[in-house]
């Protein structure tokens, strides 16, 4: 506890403050200007809406079968193993292919066991601290039309890896002081 | 890939039912679950909103050209054949810090820009540039300053601590991005196929 919790907690307030700062010391319209890239918020953020209605019904029809407990104890050796808890292990998975279906995914975990819990909080982690590495790979190399991207998947792979296990990790070791 | 995934687990989902005679949840849980989407996105239609207007005055008032600047020596670590390429540079690091600050509908076009430029560089070549690959491993690790869609969602799930995940998510992010940079500054390094890569 401490000093961790108080910076989990100050940058924002800190953040806004800076920012408000520097634009009236610029001079710039900040009420205006806030108001416009708020419009631009809901604009994103109502985008969200279809494909997570999609993904969210086939995750609560994928739980409500059976299937997906089926398929976390089938991975529960590997998780053991990793020390992750077996009920993020989908997440990870499908982290770095599909953006819009791991967020459903942690819409799911928190909603069921709790953004507070274990399982919620290594999810939120997971999800904040990596990308999805597939659609960039294929964005960018593909935007001008690269055909060998080298050695680029098997990197890009190993940072989610690494990203995935620290999530995990740094709320074993580092939880109590959070 | 997302057709196969989301259509699999619909029909995993209903078949499953059907063996288990757990059906009409199967089905009640599709529906709670579109319900519960929207419901979800609303939650946190607010602080979406909050963060994007402020952002979009770090992005008006020059703050983030101006962080962009602080950055710059950066490129010469990690993009040392590129440094003295002013183009290539500047839409590099402008990616990075629309990454850094969430601003995720800027991020993308400057890093295709950033593309283009290394590709000019690399001479339209099919096969990736040394410089291409690290930046492509840059940009699918995270490096944000505040990961807000995640933090609604909390907020939006009742979370009593909807900002603890802060700190957790930049030290996993650093672990994640420097696992990668390192991991791709050695295959260059050290790797079997150094440039120009045998086919």
């Amino acid at each position: 506890m401490g000093i961790l919790k108080a910076i989990s907690v100050g940058v924002i307030p800190v953040l806004f403050v800076i920012v408000l700062g520097y634009g009236l010391a610029k001079k710039v319209n900040v009420f205006e200007c806030f108001v416009e890239g708020a419009a631009e918020g809901i604009k994103v953020t109502i985008r969200i809406i279809p494909p997570l209605v999609g993904l969210l019904a086939a995750i609560g029809m994928l739980r409500a079968s059976g299937a997906l407990d089926f398929l976390i104890g089938l991975l529960s050796p590997v998780t053991g193993f990793l020390g992750i808890p077996s009920e993020v292990m989908p997440l990870a998975m499908l982290r770095p292919v599909s953006g819009s279906g791991s967020l459903a995914l942690v819409t799911d975990l928190v909603t069921r066991y709790g953004a507070d819990s274990f399982v919620g909080r290594v999810a939120s982690t997971m999800m904040g601290s990596t990308e999805t590495t597939f659609y960039t790979l294929a964005v960018y190399f593909g935007s001008v039309g690269i055909k060998d991207a080298r050695h680029t998947v098997k990197c890009a792979l190993l940072a989610d890896l690494a990203g995935m296990l620290a999530s995990v990790w740094v709320w074993r070791l580092l939880g109590q002081f959070l | 890939m997302m057709n196969v995934i989301w259509a699999g687990m619909i029909v995993v989902a209903v078949i499953a039912g059907l063996c288990t005679g757990r059906l009409e949840s199967v089905t009640q849980a599709g529906l709670d679950g579109a319900a519960g989407a929207v419901e979800m996105v609303l939650g946190l239609l607010g602080m979406m909103c909050l963060w994007t207007g402020l952002m979009n005055i770090a992005q008006k008032s020059g703050l983030v050209a101006k962080f962009s600047r602080m950055l710059r020596p950066i490129i010469r670590i990690l993009f040392p054949d590129i440094s003295t390429d002013g183009k290539a540079a500047g839409a590099i690091v402008s990616n990075m810090v629309a990454n850094i600050f969430g601003l995720s509908n800027a991020a993308t076009p400057l890093g295709l820009k950033a593309m283009d430029e290394l590709d000019r560089l690399n001479g339209g070549s099919k096969t990736a540039s040394d410089a291409m690959c690290t930046f492509v491993v840059l940009n699918t690790a995270s490096i944000q300053l505040v990961p807000s869609t995640v933090i609604a969602i909390r907020a939006a799930a009742g979370s009593a601590d909807p900002f603890g995940i802060i700190v957790p998510v930049w030290i996993s992010s650093v672990c994640g991005v420097l696992v990668g940079v390192f991991a791709i500054k050695f295959t260059q390094r050290h790797g079997v196929r150094r440039l120009p890569g045998r086919r």
